[in-house]
């Protein structure tokens, strides 16, 4: 399979993670977001390591993935912290660095 | 060994005592500060008198002697060294100085024994010796302007010595600004003096001056514009017109100070300076006339505003501005060894009625008003009959010394211009008559003070001492130039000749008939100065309801020079106010506060308010971060497309 079939799908995966980044307001969503977002280069990474026979593109997707872990860790602390202090997972209304 | 050779000793004698009062003298009794100021300058003046001998006998083939110690400013082309000299000139100026100085150091001590700030009186006087020593025996116009400015310090520093009395740090501020401006004249001299000459030493300026004249690039020009730049310093310094109003004010120091730096020494520093530049000056027809000009009516100008002076200081003063006058006429008409001779016999009667005067109200317990004295000759014979010798020298008295010297510029001042002449022989008439007045009311008629409440007393043998000597100079200094009464050499000229080029033509025609001399030029100056004696006995001995019933009738004329002619008044409406009002509302208000703190607060502000408006941008809604991001990510991929194709 030529390698553009991966990059189209992990393209079309990256857009639909920004898109549902950008218009989606509930914080989970929107980490979810994130998480498709890392996986779609995740893919780009492997299509490229494969094309070009180079094993760099799989290490650096073990540690993307070690990245993703913390930021969820670090990440859905966060989000349990906002819910119990706004009693609300809408991110239009946490803007209190606005006031 | 020649002392000559170590010729920085004499300076650096009063510097060293100035330095041990004014760093020690608070911890030291008395009697040490005293041994130190006085042995500095008895030092010095030994040390002078020594430089004397040896000029007349072992070193005067080496005459004029230079010697630089070593090179103080070298930038590029320009080079000036500390260097000393010593010729006829400075030699006359050291033994003046010192002796003088001296003199008046022994009065300072009786005078000055209950003031507090008895210490720093001797620091600065022994600066000042400092400071004029090395202003006349400096080998270039740089030193020379050291010294000068230097003088001025202590002249400040001494007129507000009693600082806690406003009038007196006033008075010290009001000269030291009115000589910042003939100060910067002299400075923009040496400037031009610089670019026309390439050095300031009297050596590599002076002796050329006629080389540059003669020169075709059209140098002449600039010959009269230094001469009279350097006058213009010349005029601050020596109070002439218009600049003479700090002096009056300089009568708020010390008796001692006034006699020393405000009549004998300081304020001739303008004369010498004109003096030693005398080939620049007689380079410019138009600055010599400026100089006899400016002279003589000063002469005249602060005469007439001494008839009515009451505080006796005060009278001294204007008569000290007005001999200055003298001086300057005698340097203005060619006859500079007369102006010099004039300087030197000045420094004993005008240093000496100072110190009488001081003497007076010494004895009278602080008081100056001529108003409330009288009759004081037989209380304070000592004072009254030196001070009697100064007047009769101020008078040119025939016999005395200001005799010779006076008519010696008066003689030179004929042959020039008849007009001068006739206003130096009316203002020698004027002298006689304010000197004469001065006597008459302080030391004659009744007593117009509390006798009771005022113990007068004669003055302490240590004040009496110097006014002795100096009635003695006042009476024989002039005795040098004596033989050329009968048509004889005057050899008071002929000692300064082979600094002062020779004498001038006037004096040569002036010698060539000495019987016409003696009748028409001698007589006049002693006629008018008969003439304000009888004057003046006739007003305040005769008929002492006169004065005042002659200043209500002459009430314009007399009120006028009450008021001093206005000039203070003039100058603080013409000058001071606007000067204040521009200080105060254009620089202070538009320039400083409008145009640069309103640049620095405009930047700050600038700042904030940016910032104010930017920081809306952040605006806590994170799908804006998010969008801005990718908007971001967008522009930059498609930038980084277009590099690569």
């Amino acid at each position: 399979m030529p390698i553009s079939y991966f990059l189209v799908l992990s393209a079309v995966l990256f857009g639909l993670g920004v898109v549902a980044f950008v218009f989606k307001r509930n914080i989970i969503t929107i980490f979810m977001s994130i998480e498709l977002m890392l996986n779609a280069v995740n893919l780009a990474f492997v299509a490229f390591a494969r094309a070009h026979n180079q094993l760099e593109g799989q290490i650096f997707v073990f540690f993307v993935i070690v990245v993703a872990a913390a930021e969820a860790a670090v990440g859905l602390a966060i989000v349990i912290l906002i819910a119990r202090h706004r009693g609300t997972l809408n991110v239009e209304r946490v803007d209190t660095l606005k006031h | 060994m020649l002392l000559l050779d170590y010729l920085w000793i004499i300076p650096l004698l009063p510097l060293a005592g100035a330095a041990a009062n004014g760093i020690f003298g608070r911890r030291w009794p008395k009697k040490i500060v005293t041994g130190v100021a006085l042995g500095s300058t008895t030092l010095a003046l030994l040390s002078a008198l020594e430089v004397a001998r040896e000029f007349f006998g072992p070193a005067a083939a080496r005459i004029p002697w230079t010697h630089s110690y070593f090179t103080w400013i070298s930038a590029g082309g320009f080079r000036a060294d500390f260097a000393l000299q010593m010729d006829q000139l400075t030699l006359v100026m050291l033994l003046v100085v010192t002796g003088v100085g001296w003199l008046i150091h022994i009065y300072s001590i009786g005078y000055m024994a209950d003031d507090a700030g008895y210490t720093r009186f001797f620091s600065f006087m022994n600066l000042f010796m400092f400071f004029m020593l090395v202003l006349i025996l400096a080998a270039n116009y740089l030193l020379m302007f050291v010294g000068w400015e230097g003088v001025g310090l202590c002249s400040y520093l001494l007129i507000g010595f009693f600082f806690l009395k406003q009038s007196a740090t006033n008075a010290g501020n009001k000269a030291f600004w009115v000589n910042r401006i003939g100060d910067f004249g002299f400075l923009l001299g040496l400037f031009l003096m610089l670019r026309t000459f390439g050095s300031l030493d009297f050596a590599a300026v002076l002796p050329h001056v006629s080389e540059v004249a003669a020169s075709p690039a059209g140098q002449a020009g600039w010959l009269t514009a230094i001469a009279l730049l350097l006058f213009v310093g010349a005029v601050g310094k020596s109070a002439q017109l218009p600049l003479y109003v700090w002096l009056p004010d300089a009568m708020e120091g010390p008796t001692p100070v006034s006699a020393l730096i405000h009549a004998a020494t300081m304020v001739t520093a303008g004369v010498y300076m004109v003096a030693r530049s005398h080939t620049i000056f007689l380079a410019s027809p138009a600055a010599m006339q400026a100089v006899a000009v400016v002279g003589c009516v000063t002469a005249f100008f602060a005469a007439t505003i001494g008839l009515v002076q009451t505080d006796i200081k005060k009278v001294l003063a204007y008569s000290t501005v007005s001999q200055l006058g003298y001086m300057f006429l005698g340097c203005g008409v060619g006859a500079f060894g007369a102006g010099i001779f004039h300087l030197m016999t000045h420094a004993f009667f005008k240093g000496l009625l100072f110190l009488a005067a001081g003497s007076v109200i010494h004895g009278m317990g602080g008081e100056q008003d001529m108003r409330r004295m009288g009759g004081l000759r037989k209380k304070i014979p000592w004072t009254f009959w030196t001070m009697l010798m100064a007047t009769l020298a101020i008078a040119g008295a025939p016999g005395f010394s200001g005799f010779f010297s006076k008519d010696e510029i008066l003689a030179a001042t004929r042959d020039v211009s008849v007009p001068l002449w006739a206003l130096g022989v009316l203002t020698a008439g004027l002298t006689s008559l304010y000197m004469f007045r001065l006597i008459f009311l302080a030391f004659f008629g009744t007593a117009r003070y509390d006798e009771r409440k005022t113990p007068v007393h004669e003055s302490p043998r240590n004040m009496l001492a110097p006014l002795v000597v100096l009635a003695v100079l006042s009476v024989c200094g002039g005795w040098i130039a004596a033989p050329h009464l009968w048509g004889g050499a005057n050899h008071f000229d002929d000692f300064l000749s082979p600094v002062l080029a020779g004498p001038s033509p006037a004096a040569d025609v002036a010698s060539a008939e000495p019987e016409g001399l003696l009748a028409s030029l001698l007589g006049a100056p002693v006629i008018a100065g008969l003439l304000g004696f009888s004057l003046a006995w006739w007003l305040y001995i005769r008929r002492p309801k006169e004065p005042e019933k002659l200043a209500q009738s002459l009430s314009v004329p007399y009120k006028l020079l009450l008021g001093k002619y206005f000039v203070d008044e003039l100058y603080d409406a013409v000058i001071v106010r606007p000067l204040v009002w521009i200080s105060g509302f254009v620089l202070w208000h538009i320039v400083d506060e409008g145009a640069i703190d309103g640049t620095v607060n405009g930047v700050a502000r600038a700042a904030t308010e940016s910032g104010d408006h930017l920081r809306y941008i952040n605006s806590g809604n994170e799908r804006s971060y998010a969008a801005w991001i990718v908007l971001g990510a967008v522009v930059f991929t498609t930038l980084l497309f277009w590099a690569v194709r």
